[in-house]
Formats: C-alpha cells, sequence, structure tokens
C-alpha cells in the first residue's frame, strides 16, 4: 500500500537521513546554547548601568554579533569553507555543517539571551548586590535562573530555525532529510520523496516545540 | 554605628550635572530607629545606598560600623555588605526561588554550609511569622508576606544595621502597621539599628525615635522625632508634620466655622508627650469663667509618646479668655489662635 503510494522512498535512506538531521540539529542546538548564552551575557553585563559596563567592548560584541545574524546563511556557509575546511578536514557531512550552524544561530540566540536579561527587574539584581553577591555570584544564582523560562523559549526558537538551517546545509552536501530531498527528490523528479522528506522536518519541528513549549511552563514560577 | 561626613553625590547626566546628595553629615547611634523623610527625588533613595556602597560619593566619608563604605572595594566590600540588610519598596525577591530557597540566599552567598543554612532559614521563618509557607514561590504571597520574606532575608547573616528603602510605601495601611510592628520588635529584640527612607510620616510617627527631613539632597532639619513634631522649623517639615495631625479637609472645616462663631476665639492647641494625658479642658472649664467647646482634635502615638492637636472655640469675658490662654500655655501645651473675635 505505502509502497505503491509512495514508489521512490527508500525508508533505509530515509532514516539514516533523518537520524542525520537530528545529530546535526542536536549539536548545533548544544553548542547554539552555550555560546549564545555566553554572548548574550556579555552583551548585558557590558550595556550601559549594568555590571561590566564597558562602551568599547559592547560595541565589539554587538558587531559581531549582528554581521553574523546579517548574513544570509546560504552564504555564510559559502564564506566558512575554507574555516570548516581547516576545523573539520573536509566539506561534506553532517560534521562539516556544524561549524556554519553554530556561527549562524548563536548569534541570532545571544540578541535573544540578551533581551531574556533585560527582562529581569533591576531590583532583584540590586538585592544580590546589597546581599555582598560576586558577579560570578549573580551570574549563576541571579542572572540564569531568574530568565530561564525565556531562555528556554528562545532556545525552542532557534532550534526550530536550526532544522531548517540543516536543510539548506543539505543541499550543499551536509547529508540530512534537506540534501535527500534535493538530491532524490528535486533533481530526480521524485516528488514523493521530498513529500515524506518534508513531512518527516514538519515532525521533527513540533516535536522540538512541544519539548520546549512544556519545559517552559515547568520551571515558570511567576 | 553610622557616620556621614559632608558626603556629596554628584550625578553626570546628558544635560549637565545632578547633585543628589549635598553636603550631608550625619549621625547614627547603634541601636535607634533612624527615619529619613523626603518627597520624590529629595536624593534619600541615593543617600540609603551610599550607607551599603550600592553607590559612592562624589566626595566625603561614609562610615558604617567601623568601615569607610565610600573606599571598600571588592572582596572587604562584599564581606561589609553581608553585615548591612536591606530591604526594599518592591521586595526584589528572586521569583525562582521558594521562601526558603530567598531566605537561604544570603547565606549561600556567605558561604555557610547547608546543615547552618537550613537551621538558620528556619528561625527567621518563625521570626518573620511565615510558618507554613515556606515553600511558597513569591507569585503566591500577598504583599505583606513578600516584604516578610524580604525582612528574614535581609536578617539572615545577622546584620548590624537594616536598611529599609521606603519598605512600606507598596503597601495598603493595615499590613504597613504589621510591618512597622515587625521592625520594631526586631530593633528591640536584637538591638539592630535600622535606617529608614520614606515619605510617609505615618511611618517615622509610629516606629522612629529620631528623624532628618531631606530636601534637594540637603538635610534640612533633623532631631528627635517627638521634638521636630512640636517645633518644626522648615516649611517643608510643617508640611509633613500637617499631614499627619491635620486631615487636608480640618483647615477648610475651621474656616467654616468663624461664621458659626461670631465671638470668642477659636484656638488651636497642640500637646506633646505628658502634656496630652491631662485632663486640661475640664481645668480650663473649673478654673476660669468660659465657656469651652471642641471643634475637632486629634492623638497620635508616637514611639515616644503622644502628640495631639484640638481645636476649641472659647466664649467669655475678653480677659478671662486671655487668662485660660495663659494658664494653658503654662501647661506646656502650645497655643495658637486662628480666630480673634473678642
Amino acid at each position: 500500500m505505502l509502497a505503491n503510494l509512495l514508489p521512490n522512498v527508500q525508508w533505509e535512506t530515509m532514516w539514516a537521513a533523518t537520524v542525520e538531521t537530528l545529530y546535526m540539529t542536536g549539536v548545533a542546538v548544544a553548542a547554539t546554547f552555550v555560546l549564545g548564552i555566553i554572548l548574550g551575557l556579555l552583551l548585558f553585563l557590558t550595556s550601559k548601568g549594568n555590571l561590566w559596563e564597558n562602551r568599547a567592548a559592547n560595541a565589539v560584541i554587538a558587531a559581531f554579533v549582528n554581521i553574523f545574524r546579517s548574513i544570509p546563511f546560504i552564504i555564510l556557509i559559502i564564506l566558512l569553507i575554507p574555516f570548516t575546511k581547516w576545523l573539520v578536514g573536509t566539506m561534506l557531512g553532517a560534521n562539516a555543517a556544524l561549524p556554519a550552524l553554530v556561527i549562524g544561530a548563536a548569534p541570532f540566540y545571544a540578541r535573544m539571551v540578551e533581551i531574556a536579561l533585560r527582562e529581569i527587574d533591576k531590583g532583584v539584581i540590586e538585592a544580590a548586590q546589597a546581599m555582598g553577591a560576586s558577579t560570578w555570584t549573580i551570574i549563576w544564582k541571579v542572572l540564569l535562573p531568574e530568565s530561564l523560562p525565556a531562555l528556554v523559549s528562545g532556545i525552542t526558537v532557534t532550534a526550530v530555525s536550526l532544522v531548517s538551517y540543516t536543510a539548506m546545509a543539505g543541499v550543499i552536501g551536509a547529508g540530512g532529510l534537506g540534501n535527500l530531498a534535493y538530491l532524490e527528490g528535486f533533481q530526480r523528479n521524485h516528488n514523493d520523496v521530498t513529500f515524506v522528506a518534508t513531512v518527516l522536518v514538519l515532525i521533527i519541528v513540533f516535536v522540538i516545540q512541544f519539548i520546549g513549549d512544556f519545559v517552559t511552563s515547568k520551571i515558570d514560577k511567576r | 554605628m553610622i557616620a556621614l561626613e559632608q558626603v556629596t553625590k554628584i550625578y553626570q547626566a546628558a544635560n549637565g550635572s545632578v547633585t543628589a546628595v549635598d553636603n550631608v553629615s550625619l549621625e547614627i547611634r547603634e541601636g535607634e530607629i533612624f527615619g529619613i523623610i523626603g518627597y520624590s527625588g529629595a536624593g534619600k533613595s541615593t543617600l540609603i545606598r551610599l550607607l551599603n556602597g550600592l553607590e559612592k560619593p562624589t566626595s566625603g566619608r561614609v562610615i558604617v560600623a567601623g568601615r569607610d563604605m565610600a573606599r571598600v572595594k571588592g572582596r572587604e566590600l562584599r564581606k561589609a555588605r553581608q553585615e548591612i540588610g536591606m530591604i526594599f519598596q518592591h521586595f526584589n525577591l528572586l521569583w525562582s526561588r521558594t521562601v526558603r530557597e530567598n531566605i537561604a540566599f544570603p547565606l549561600e552567598i556567605a558561604g555557610v554550609p547547608k546543615e547552618e543554612r537550613n537551621k538558620r532559614v528556619d528561625e527567621l521563618i518563625e521570626l518573620v511569622g511565615l510558618s507554613g509557607r515556606e515553600d511558597a514561590y513569591p507569585s503566591q504571597l500577598s504583599g505583606g508576606q513578600k516584604q516578610r520574606v524580604g525582612i528574614a532575608r535581609a536578617l539572615a547573616n545577622n546584620p548590624k544595621v537594616l536598611l529599609c528603602d521606603e519598605a512600606t510605601s507598596a503597601l495598603d495601611p493595615q499590613t504597613t502597621d504589621a510591618i512597622l510592628d515587625l521592625l520594631v520588635d526586631i530593633n528591640k529584640r536584637l538591638g539592630l539599628t535600622i535606617v529608614l527612607i520614606t515619605h510617609e510620616m505615618h511611618v517615622i510617627r509610629k516606629i522612629c525615635d529620631r528623624v532628618a527631613v531631606m530636601e534637594s539632597g540637603k538635610i534640612v532639619e533633623q532631631g528627635e522625632v517627638l521634638h521636630v513634631f512640636r517645633h518644626p522649623k522648615q516649611p517643608i517639615t510643617r508640611r509633613f508634620v500637617k499631614q499627619l495631625i491635620e486631615p487636608e479637609e480640618t483647615e477648610e472645616a475651621i474656616s467654616h466655622l468663624f461664621g458659626q462663631y461670631p465671638n470668642g476665639v477659636i484656638a488651636q492647641l497642640t500637646f506633646v508627650g505628658a502634656a496630652a494625658g491631662q485632663p486640661l479642658i475640664a481645668q480650663v472649664v473649673r478654673q476660669f469663667d468660659v465657656d469651652v467647646n471642641i471643634l475637632q482634635g486629634k492623638i497620635s502615638q508616637t514611639h515616644q509618646g503622644a502628640y495631639g492637636v484640638l481645636f476649641v472655640h472659647m466664649n467669655g469675658a475678653p480677659d478671662e479668655i486671655g487668662r485660660a490662654l495663659d494658664f494653658i500655655q503654662s501647661q506646656q501645651v502650645a497655643v495658637e489662635v486662628i480666630h480673634d473675635a473678642r
């Protein structure tokens, strides 16, 4: 039945592509989470009226974030080819997509982290200072816990973008569902392959969104 | 305990500089409750933040418990801050932590071991009357309960000084009184020095030993609360005192009465301390040939004794009225004739 409706779909290849997409997304989300939080914290702390207020440092970080956030992802991949070759040793395969994915998504997430941190009541930070907390204590025990729901919903949105980035990266040889849909589906005119790959991407996105919403509502005690 | 010596704080703003605190010198004794009153923008928020180094003075010295808060930095400053508790108008609790975890926070900062921390938190919850609410999150508490958590948190590290930044301004009158009672109780029980800033004379009246009045960055008047109530020198102080003893409508109500009493005098009698307890009016009526009619009166309890104002109408022979007024004055009661139709 299924074989009649979808004559060109090879389920083993499809499954392998799904695993590749999940692998790329998973690693990229983890790296983006860490790097984005570090960048976001730096953006927040160096901004006016905050703990490490420093105009020059803030301008440099903001410029870096804005530049990498503005470059269209497909162009970013091409620009990063020499860097990726140096780092990973190849331009093909899932690992080769990771540098571009992280560098494309982390600045985007960093801005969300900055916004989340700015939402924290200044009075709470002041109270922690008045108790004699060091900057590290304030970061670990005030800034991150108090902004956690926003950090989680931010990484959810970023993860969804990352899924579509992996599809784009697939087109230029990184593997995954995007690669399959392009090579098998589009170039060989097998629409059923494109269709199944699309459905699988949608399922991945829905699951990510569901997990993100669930975690956010669980940790938000406001 | 606390000494400010010629402290000035100037903020550099885009359009010139703002002097928030202007050459203030102040001494606060150990174990007293010291109030600083002023309207918003008077500089009192800056002043109280100088006491724990959240603000650094442009010039002058800020000595708290033997340390110059204007000079200490880094680890030394953080150590000093652990000995100074602070509570806030908007409580500033961490919403991500329960009552228990919020109170434990300053103990975590001070590096108190877990077991000791739990014991101390239990004591504090008991002290501020929050037993049963330990595991609630701030969003599940009322304003008064949140401020109780704030107080427990401020007391966690056994501070020598407690700073209160408009601590009751966001609370309703009943809750305000309960929180003020708690502060007095803590002050008595722990011998803690309390410095509070407020714009409500009610707070000063209820719990303070001494008061300083602040206007445009300067302390314009200070002294014992009762003394300042009795002899307010500056116009701003008079306005604050008036806010308390005379409801807004009093003046209007009294002037309406002028028409109703074509004869005699209308006088305002101000009682302080022991004088407020005497049967003065009875004595006047007995000793002099005058009629006394009480138009309006109010007695307020302060931390140091009663303070009251009475508006009376007196009728009789002009000389007799004069003698009666002299007698009242001789009883340590201030007399001000507001309307004279003798």
